[in-house]
Parts: C-alpha cells; sequence; structure tokens
C-alpha cells in the first residue's frame, strides 16, 4: 500500500507545476520521519513562495530506488550519506556542485566539523543533517561491582577485558551475522594505530591489505580473540540479538553507535548504561571517531534548482536544524544547534566537537563491492584468527580488482 | 463467409491467448534473454549512456569475460555452486518424511482433521516468519536447541555461526514447510489408491513395507513426480531463508547462486557479473527441467 502510494505521489509529482519543491527521502522510521517534518514545516513557514513535496521511501529500498530516479526523473532534493555513498554518485555526475550554497549560508563556519565528509576535490557536493557517534556502551554497574574503571588506553583495556572474563561476565558483546559491526573494530583499531589519512587511503584502495602497517592492526585484534573476549558464536547474532547479553547483565561492553540508546533504555538498564570513547592505542596518533552523516543533495538532474538550494541553505538556521537532529535522535551539524538532552548525545557531542578527523564507517567510505569482501573477512579473522594471511591475500585480490594493481 | 466466419474455431484459442502469452513474453522471455545480453557486459547498474556530461562509460562489452572470472578468479562461485548442490540432494529428504506423514494422518480418527490442518500450518507461514523462528530456534545462547542439549548435558550447537553446519542449518529450517507440502500432495494422492488393489495385495501376503513399496507408491507416482519438481525447484531457488537465516554468512560460506547473483548485482553495483550468474542459475535449471520433462513424457506415452 505504501508502495503503491509513494508510486502515485511520484507521478503527481512529476506533472506538479514549478514552484513546486520534490524531495525524496528516506527518512522512513517514525522519530526519523517526525524529525525531517519538523524541518519542512519550519521552511515551509520561512518559504511559503514554496510548495513542498516530499516522496517518503522505506530506508532500504531506497537504497535502490536512488539509483533508478537520479538518472530517470530526478528529484530536486534527495537524502543520501556521506563519504563513498555520496562519491559514487558524483563521480557518475548525478550529484551537484553546492560550495555557493555552503559560502553563502556561511556552513563553511557552521558545519566546519563535518564539512570533509561532504567535499570531493575541493567542492561541497551535498549539506549534512545529523550525524552521530560510535564508542563503547558499557554496564558501569558491572565495572563497579569489579572496580573497573574506564579504560583509557589498550593496555587499561585488556587488562578490563581480562577481569570480567576472570569473573565469568563476557568483556565484548558483538553480532557480525550482517557484517559491519566487525568493520567499525577495524576502523577503530586501524584508526588508532595507524591514523585517520592511512585509513583514508586504505578505504580509497590505495594501500594493500597485505601491507605490513597493517599487521599491527590485526595483532591487536588478535590480542582481544584469543583469550576469547568476544561474545561466542557471534557470527549467529545480529547486532540486535548482541544486546541481549548486555540487557541481562551477562556482557559489559558493546562498540556500536548512539542509535543503541532507545533500545537499552526501553529495557530498563539506561541507569546502570554509561559511555566511554575507544581508547588510544599509539600515542601521538590523531583522534579520529566514526560518526556516520546523513546528508542533502541536490541531483543534476533537479528541475527547481533555485528552491533546492534555500532549502539546504535552510540548515544554517539552527533552531530548526536542531530540532530536526533532537527528534531523530542525532546530533547536529550546526555548531550552533541547542545542545543535545540525552546524556548520551552530550558525551557524543563533546567527544565528536573535540577529535582531530572524523570517519564515516567503513562501509560508508569504500567502495561497496570492496566493503562487503573487507567485512567478511573481518568476521571470519574473529572466528578463525589463524587464517589472516589467506583473508588478506583475499582482500588484496579483491582490492586490485576493484582499485586497479598498487 | 468472411475470413473471421471461416476461421473463427482456429483463431479463437489464439485470441483467447493472446494476453498470456504477450505478458509471458515481456515478462519471462525478453528478461530472460535481457539478462544473457546484460552478462556479457560490464555495468553498474547506472546510465548505459555514460557518465553524464562526460561520456565516461557505464555500459561495455566485455564477451565473455564475466564467465570466465566467474569460473577461473571466484572461489565464493564454487562455494555457492556445492552450496545449491546440498540443497538439490538433502531438501529431498522432505519428501520422505512428508510421505511418513501423509500414511500417519491418513487414519479415520476422531479430530484427525486438525491435526492434518496442524501439520499443514507451516505451508501457510511466510518464508521469512520461517526464518526468523529458526534464526531463534538455533540461538546458541537463548535458542530451543541450545536449551534441549543442555539438558542432555550437550554444548550449543551454533549451528548458523559454523561454516561447516550453516548451509544444513538453513536446509532443516526449509523442511519445515516442504514437509508440509509434499505430505498434502501425498494425503490427496493416497484418497485415491484403490482399495481392491490393497484388498488383493493383503490376500497375496503383503503387508507393513512390502505393501507400502509395492502397491501403495507406484500408485502415488504422480505425487510423487510433483513433490520432486516443487522440492528440487524450491531447492535451487532458495533464496529467502538464506536471506534472513545468515544473510550468506558466515564468510559468505551459506551462499547460493540465486543469493550470490543478487549481492553482486544490487549491492556490488555489478550488473553483467549478476547476469552472468543468473544465466549459470538457468542453465543449471534449464538442463534439469529439460530432463525432467524428457522422462515425464516418455512416461506418459509408455503407459498409453
Amino acid at each position: 500500500m505504501k508502495k503503491l502510494l509513494t508510486l502515485v505521489i511520484l507521478f503527481t509529482s512529476t506533472i506538479a507545476s514549478a514552484g513546486t519543491l520534490v524531495i525524496n527521502s528516506n527518512q522512513s522510521g517514525e522519530s526519523s520521519m517526525a524529525g525531517f517534518n519538523s524541518y519542512v514545516e519550519a521552511f515551509k513557514a520561512a518559504h511559503p513562495e514554496v510548495t513542498v513535496v516530499v516522496n517518503e521511501f522505506e530506508h532500504e529500498a531506497y537504497k535502490t530506488a536512488i539509483r533508478n530516479f537520479l538518472t530517470a526523473e530526478s528529484p530536486d532534493v534527495a537524502i543520501w550519506f556521506a563519504g563513498n555513498r555520496m562519491k559514487f554518485f558524483v563521480d557518475q555526475n548525478l550529484f551537484m556542485d553546492v560550495s555557493d550554497v555552503w559560502d553563502d549560508a556561511g556552513l563553511n563556519d557552521l558545519m566546519a566539523s563535518t564539512k570533509g565528509s561532504l567535499t570531493v576535490d575541493g567542492k561541497q557536493y551535498g549539506v549534512p543533517w545529523g550525524y552521530y557517534q560510535w564508542g563503547v556502551y558499557y554496564r558501569k554497574d558491572l565495572f563497579d561491582q569489579l572496580g573497573l574503571n574506564v579504560p583509557r588506553d589498550w593496555d587499561e583495556f585488556k587488562w578490563v577485558c581480562a577481569m570480567l572474563k576472570k569473573n565469568g561476565i563476557t568483556p565484548i558483546t558483538i553480532g557480525t551475522k550482517f557484517l559491519w559491526t566487525a568493520g567499525g573494530w577495524f576502523d577503530y583499531l586501524n584508526l588508532r594505530i595507524n591514523g585517520y589519512q592511512f585509513h583514508m587511503d586504505l578505504t580509497a584502495g590505495k594501500v594493500s591489505y597485505e601491507d605490513p602497517r597493517l599487521d599491527a592492526v590485526f595483532d591487536h585484534w588478535r590480542e582481544l580473540i584469543d583469550p576469547g573476549y568476544f561474545l561466542e558464536d557471534h557470527a549467529s547474532f545480529s547486532w540486535q540479538d548482541a544486546q541481549a547479553p548486555q540487557i541481562n547483565g551477562e556482557a559489559a561492553m558493546y562498540l556500536i553507535g548512539n542509535f543503541y540508546v532507545p533500545t537499552f533504555e526501553a529495557a530498563g538498564i539506561g541507569d546502570q548504561m554509561d559511555f566511554f570513547q575507544f581508547p588510544t592505542i599509539y600515542e601521538g596518533v590523531g583522534v579520529a571517531e566514526d560518526a556516520p552523516t546523513d546528508t542533502m543533495h541536490i541531483p543534476a538532474g533537479a528541475k527547481n534548482v533555485e528552491d533546492a538550494k534555500k532549502f539546504l541553505a535552510f540548515m544554517s538556521n539552527a533552531g530548526a536544524a536542531g530540532e530536526w537532529a533532537k527528534i531523530a535522535g542525532m546530533l547536529s551539524p550546526n555548531k550552533n544547534a541547542p545542545k543535545p538532552e540525552n546524556r548520551f548525545s552530550i558525551m557524543g557531542a563533546k567527544m565528536l566537537a573535540a577529535a582531530d578527523d572524523i570517519a564515516q564507517f567503513w562501509d560508508r567510505d569504500s567502495n561497496p563491492d570492496m566493503a562487503s569482501a573487507a567485512m567478511e573477512g573481518f568476521q571470519e579473522f574473529m572466528v578463525k584468527p589463524d587464517r589472516e594471511d589467506k583473508i588478506r591475500a583475499r582482500l588484496e585480490k579483491e582490492r586490485a580488482r576493484i582499485h586497479g594493481a598498487l | 463467409m468472411t475470413f473471421w466466419e471461416r476461421n473463427q474455431l482456429k483463431l479463437a484459442p489464439f485470441l483467447f491467448l493472446a494476453p498470456a502469452i504477450f505478458i509471458f513474453l515481456v515478462y519471462v522471455i525478453y528478461p530472460i534473454f535481457d539478462s544473457i545480453w546484460v552478462s556479457f557486459h560490464e555495468w553498474n547498474g547506472m546510465d548505459k549512456d555514460g557518465v553524464r556530461g562526460t561520456g565516461k562509460p557505464n555500459w561495455e562489452f566485455v564477451g565473455f569475460k564475466n564467465y570466465i572470472t566467474l569460473f577461473t578468479d571466484d572461489d565464493e562461485f564454487y562455494v555457492s555452486l556445492f552450496n545449491n548442490i546440498k540443497w538439490l540432494v538433502f531438501s529431498l529428504l522432505a519428501i520422505p518424511i512428508g510421505l511418513a506423514l501423509a500414511l500417519f494422518v491418513n487414519q479415520k480418527i476422531l479430530g484427525i482433521r486438525y491435526i492434518k490442518s496442524l501439520f499443514y500450518f507451516p505451508f501457510v507461514i511466510n518464508a521469512v516468519v520461517i526464518g526468523v523462528i529458526f534464526t531463534w530456534f538455533y540461538n546458541p545462547k537463548y535458542g530451543a536447541l541450545a536449551y534441549v542439549l543442555s539438558f542432555f548435558g550437550l554444548d550449543p550447537i551454533p549451528f548458523l555461526a559454523d561454516e561447516n553446519l550453516a548451509t544444513y542449518g538453513i536446509i532443516i529450517a526449509s523442511f519445515f514447510p516442504g514437509i508440509a507440502y509434499t505430505m498434502i500432495l501425498y494425503i490427496t494422492g493416497l484418497t485415491g489408491v484403490s482399495r481392491e488393489m490393497i484388498e488383493a495385495g493383503r490376500i497375496d501376503g503383503a503387508s507393513g513395507f512390502t505393501m507400502l513399496w509395492h502397491v501403495v507408491l507406484p500408485q502415488l507416482r504422480a505425487a510423487t513426480l510433483i513433490a520432486i519438481v516443487v522440492t528440487l525447484v524450491g531447492a535451487l531457488r532458495a533464496f529467502d531463508l538464506i536471506a534472513v537465516m545468515t544473510a550468506g554468512g558466515p564468510w559468505g560460506s551459506s551462499e547460493v547462486l540465486a543469493y550470490k547473483m543478487y549481492q553482486e548485482a544490487l549491492f556490488n553495483y555489478r550488473m553483467g557479473y549478476g547476469a552472468a550468474i543468473a544465466t549459470i542459475l538457468f542453465l543449471i535449471m534449464d538442463i534439469y527441467i529439460a530432463w525432467f520433462l524428457y522422462r515425464l513424457f516418455k512416461n506418459e506415452s509408455s503407459e498409453k
């Protein structure tokens, strides 16, 4: 029924007159939709001359639909993601350069923290509307019981894991069935060991997977795998399944994104939970964080570019921008937006503001086939660490196929 | 007599068939040839005219390159192919189990109708729901299977997290609706089994397994054939359970051709490569179906 409705809207929207702003959105979840709608309403109030038509898509279906509508029947604004996901369409010349919007609306200053992830060759191809932090969500009550402190570096982290394990608690819960959670671990280990620039070169396919600098990443990972610090049989758990051990108090830590918060708050352990930044591994490596950023773009085939730019530029309105992010459970990239109220969002905002660099996340930074092949490899490594050489050789072969020989 | 009046009888069947044939051509035949055509190209699924404004190609003829890569340079392809064979072989087990259940419920006992419908119930449930139920069932920490095993003092078996067991775990889940379906086929077949023959068999001293094998089963041949075809085609098309239960994992070890095709084409932007896998799958199905139809026609004509 929803699909049919979308179709009907799509057809009617194509015959709508100029002066109409057509937006394709993937904000299909309850809170996501409410957040987006609040922004649209605020925009309408500020620009009564523009008629806004929103085509709502289901979040997953949108990922395939966008490839069709960008080439066939472009909307004026499309919601999407930063990083490689955006770059794919930029390379296809399907997203418009909106650097002028950044200049005219003062976004360069307001959104300095996320500017890099929207930039290709010095030009901006979209405007971010929300992002969220990754980090370790842990059971503070279990830590307190055992007298453990938040680990600041790698040795402390391993010690915390050892203590938890000794007391019959799974140190780290994870569900790798859908692979990406393993990508999060690789991201953080590589960012902390080799730093942001190397990580970006790797995701761009400019570094071999057999590069000796990656040895340390896999070695450190193994220091957690060999003693059995990760949840057993994690390959049969989805990321949601993996919440259960932590909610039941059988597992202590979970490296995951801030979208986890509503679940554990609903499960009634909000007060027992706390958050810490992924620990430092090598001193002197700049602090980079994963903070996936959701964005808005103007397709190259947009008919109403003028109003579309107004819609993007409206992100400089701190009130409207902040409201959207807040309702959707995200952080606003606009630095003047009202401060978040949820304590995990507050910690996240502080952490990201202090970060040297921001990565998007493994599967948003890399090319899609490389991302899935690599994450399969990471999952395999987490279960069969002895196959490291074989896995890395396979990934390198895949990298060479996609990005060419080095 | 007008042309219409003269040929009305000859033309009418074609006219009645025309709408169906048209739809069949557009939605079945054309896509088959189009897929084969796509499989000779490298295509990322974007505009075939090339990158907007630059003419950098998105669509390029590469001959048999996709097939060569598939057969010589893709280990996952062989994993998928081998898993398809496992599916073909083991999913057939649903047929004898379905037959056993059909024989079991084919009795005149009070309330047997309700029991029949209970056994049939899994077939009515959506495959995705079955996948979710079995995923929970197999969960090594909280699942029913782990609970039962621990009752006997055994360690949980992480079916879906083990590269050697994952495919079997999914095939077992596929039995759930598969058995129900074959059972129904056999129940219908059993109503047509002639009483006289059973009586005659009894007089000749047949009972139990001999009776089943020599008297009942030959009369169920039609049902058996349909059960085999449907089960095998279902096995080759296995997709939904895999997507729900393991997403092809762990590390791609439970992928089948249909799932790999979907992954490559829709997620990895490799339409040509995905189409090549589809073509291989189509050929496998084709060989099998041709062989099967040949057998069917041969048997039917010998009976007449």
